[in-house]
């Protein structure tokens, strides 16, 4: 099982991006193991619609949550309807979040928890 | 003939010049206004048109019948504004997203998809005292302008004068607006904010090969680089409305200029003479 | 760090004099003018450019002639009336790329568009990030967000405590893209029965992205009897109008002297600007519910 987490910078070492569609690197990892890749976000770039094609490719990365500070809705109603937990809220350190991902301390949002265009801005 | 009223700066007077000039026509000959400006609107404050008619501002969205869609993903492929999302077991549109291109209904290899229509506004239009009236609104909260005053132009009358009333600025919504037009009146104000923006402004109409003038509004405060300007550029002063108290208390309370000082329908009455010869000697010179 | 940026609706409110004066009244910030279509900030400002970055906005089709068949379709399908007789209008263009798809003859390309440039620069009051948009150019929403970003990479490496952002006019795309996210939204309005109109519109932009607003009123004495209606609505929709500005030529003379209000005068003008400052601070000080992400 893998999850994907908004990242600062490609390293295990960073901090968690706030943003979902306009983060600058996802790491996708297994909580398990710890064995990881990173993936460079065009998000940041696309001219619209940056959420839905970070989905899109967090979707066909096959990750199972999605761990980020803030989702807007157009983002989280494609990962929802694919069947990915989004859980919002989180930041500091990749590592952090994701023990405490393996402790259970993280509730899915079941909302987006920002406007749409939130992370044009940050 | 169209004439259009455009300024880079916001709040120069086009809404002034524009419902004047309709009323001080509108007992001379067929006249509609059409005021383009969909994110603010003014003119209706002005005119108090009735406005009866109304039909929604539609932009075509997909819509996806997933029993013949088999995910090939072409639409999502297809789509410049990430407005449809492939997921693994459904296609997902967001409508908010798109601009109505309608290259995904076109391209689906299973005819999965139909389109329907999102309104991001209203068209609305009636008669004021005999000026025929149209605007747009774009609701609150949507972005895209452009296509509501494609519809509003779409209104536009084949015979008469028509006057459009443009939103500040000199991006697309505006080049959108003043397109297709004989003619185009630039307000501007003697500031140096003025005069910055009506370079622009003047710079767009030069790219779209349409002619201008100068409605010089607020004069007596600020500088005379604006009429240096048009001077070197030789770009003709059609029309100076002073800065004076007494016209902005009745512009404040929503009266025109040319209802509140009727004096001043002659005055537009003469711009429009004035432009009226400078289309005219425009076209004798093309047809030469 | 804080970041307040300034709208009306409607254009001509006064908007840019009064960022010029903020920037003269706050001690740490950066500036940044989001009104991309017609910037004027620059001119009060007296900016010194010490970065030029070109602006990439989206794309526009191109045709090659050499390889076009003539056959019409690509005109056929264009929503937009973008191409006639062979040949693309580019300012019509929405760079859909619809065309591109169908070309049976793959004579068509999507070439990416330059739209613009962006600058930062420094001035007497600080740093400035401003922009300047091609004529004709669409994405002034983009550009918009970029020059934020960078106003915001600014402030966060000098640490300051303000983004001071002067906004476009309208409640369309550029006033989204300089409105979402930011910590309060100061709407100057005059009052004309125009005025009045687009502030209810404005302020609907600011409720709609969640944006806490502040109020003042320029030239307020044109019309006591509306300035005393728009009380009244700011009172009724629980937002403060902070403070009535008298009408007064001091607007267009600190202009003209390339100067601010607030130092070109001391008078009534400029006491109602300090206050209205002031009123700020306290609201994005002390407003612990406003979104600070």
């Amino acid at each position: 099982m893998k999850i994907a987490i908004t990242a600062s910078s490609p390293k295990l070492e960073a901090e968690v991006d706030p943003r979902f569609g306009r983060c600058q690197y996802f790491i996708i990892i297994d909580p398990e193991t710890m064995q990881f890749e990173s993936l460079e976000n065009a998000g940041p770039s696309a001219k619209e619609g940056a959420g839905v094609s970070t989905a899109q490719m967090i979707i066909a990365k096959g990750a199972s949550a999605v761990l980020t500070g803030n989702c807007g809705p157009n983002a989280h109603q494609a990962l929802s309807a694919a069947g990915i937990k989004v859980i919002t809220g989180v930041s500091g350190k990749i590592t952090d979040a994701v023990e405490n991902y393996k402790t259970g301390k993280f509730q899915p949002a079941d909302q987006p928890n920002v406007n749409a265009h939130s992370g044009m801005n940050k | 003939m169209i004439i259009s009223i455009a300024s880079g700066k916001g709040g120069t007077g086009k809404t002034l010049v524009a419902t004047s000039l309709a009323v001080s026509l509108k007992n001379k000959q067929k006249v509609q206004l059409l005021d383009c400006d969909a994110e603010e609107p003014n003119d209706h404050i002005f005119l108090k048109p009735d406005l009866d008619n109304s039909e929604a501002a539609c932009i075509a969205v997909p819509e996806i019948d997933n029993e013949k869609c088999n995910l090939c993903g072409k639409c999502a492929e297809v789509c410049a504004f990430n407005a449809i999302a492939m997921l693994p077991q459904q296609p997902l549109v967001f409508t908010n997203l798109c601009h109505g291109c309608g290259a995904c209904s076109y391209l689906c290899p299973q005819k999965a998809i139909t389109e329907t229509k999102r309104g991001i506004g209203v068209v609305e239009w009636g008669q004021a005292g005999g000026i025929d009236f149209v605007h747009g609104k774009l609701d609150i909260g949507e972005a895209m302008a452009p296509p509501i005053i494609r519809q509003v132009k779409k209104h536009a009358a084949k015979d008469g004068v028509v006057i459009i009333d443009a939103p500040p600025g000199t991006s697309c919504p505006v080049v959108e607006t003043v397109k297709d037009s004989h003619f185009c009146l630039l307000v501007t104000e003697p500031t140096p904010f003025g005069l910055n923006d009506l370079m622009l402004a003047v710079e767009m109409v030069k790219d779209m090969g349409i002619a201008c003038g100068v409605v010089l509004n607020r004069a007596g405060n600020g500088d005379g680089k604006v009429l240096e300007y048009c001077q070197t550029q030789n770009i003709p002063i059609l029309l100076t409305i002073p800065l004076d108290t007494d016209i902005a208390r009745i512009y404040s309370r929503g009266i025109t200029l040319a209802e509140g000082y009727p004096q001043w329908q002659q005055d537009f009455s003469g711009l429009f003479n004035k432009i009226t010869e400078m289309v005219d000697e425009r076209n004798r010179c093309s047809e030469r | 760090m804080k970041e307040i940026v300034v709208l009306s609706g409607k254009g001509g409110t006064g908007k840019t004099s009064i960022v010029g004066s903020f920037a003269s009244l706050a001690e740490s910030k950066v500036l940044v003018d989001c009104d991309v279509d017609a910037a004027d900030l620059h001119l009060l400002l007296q900016p010194f450019i010490l970065q030029r970055n070109d602006f990439w906005g989206g794309k526009t089709a191109v045709i090659d002639k050499k390889l076009c068949m003539r056959c019409g379709l690509c005109q056929q399908v264009c929503r937009f009336n973008a191409i006639k007789s062979s040949t693309v209008n580019a300012a019509a263009c929405e760079g859909c790329g619809f065309c591109f798809h169908i070309c049976p003859a793959n004579a068509i390309s999507m070439q990416p568009n330059l739209s613009g440039e962006w600058f930062i620069s420094e001035t007497k009051y600080g740093q400035l990030v401003h922009a300047r948009l091609g004529i004709a150019q669409e994405n002034s929403g983009k550009l918009v967000a970029a020059i934020r970003k960078e106003a915001k990479t600014i402030a966060e490496a000098k640490k300051s405590d303000f983004i001071i952002s002067d906004g476009p006019p309208g409640i369309g795309c550029p006033v989204i893209s300089a409105l979402s996210g930011a910590d309060i939204a100061l709407l100057v309005t005059e009052p004309t029965l125009s005025g009045m109109h687009d502030l209810k519109r404005v302020l609907g932009v600011c409720q709609h992205f969640e944006v806490p607003a502040l109020v003042c009123i320029n030239k307020f004495d044109i019309n006591k009897d509306n300035s005393r209606k728009i009380r009244q609505y700011c009172l009724e929709q629980g937002v403060e109008v902070a403070a009535e500005i008298p009408f007064d030529n001091v607007f267009t003379e600190a202009m003209i002297n390339n100067s601010t209000v607030v130092e070109y005068c001391h008078n009534g003008v400029s006491r109602q600007i300090e206050r209205l400052w002031d009123a700020i601070l306290t609201k994005v000080r002390g407003d612990k519910s406003a979104p600070n992400q």
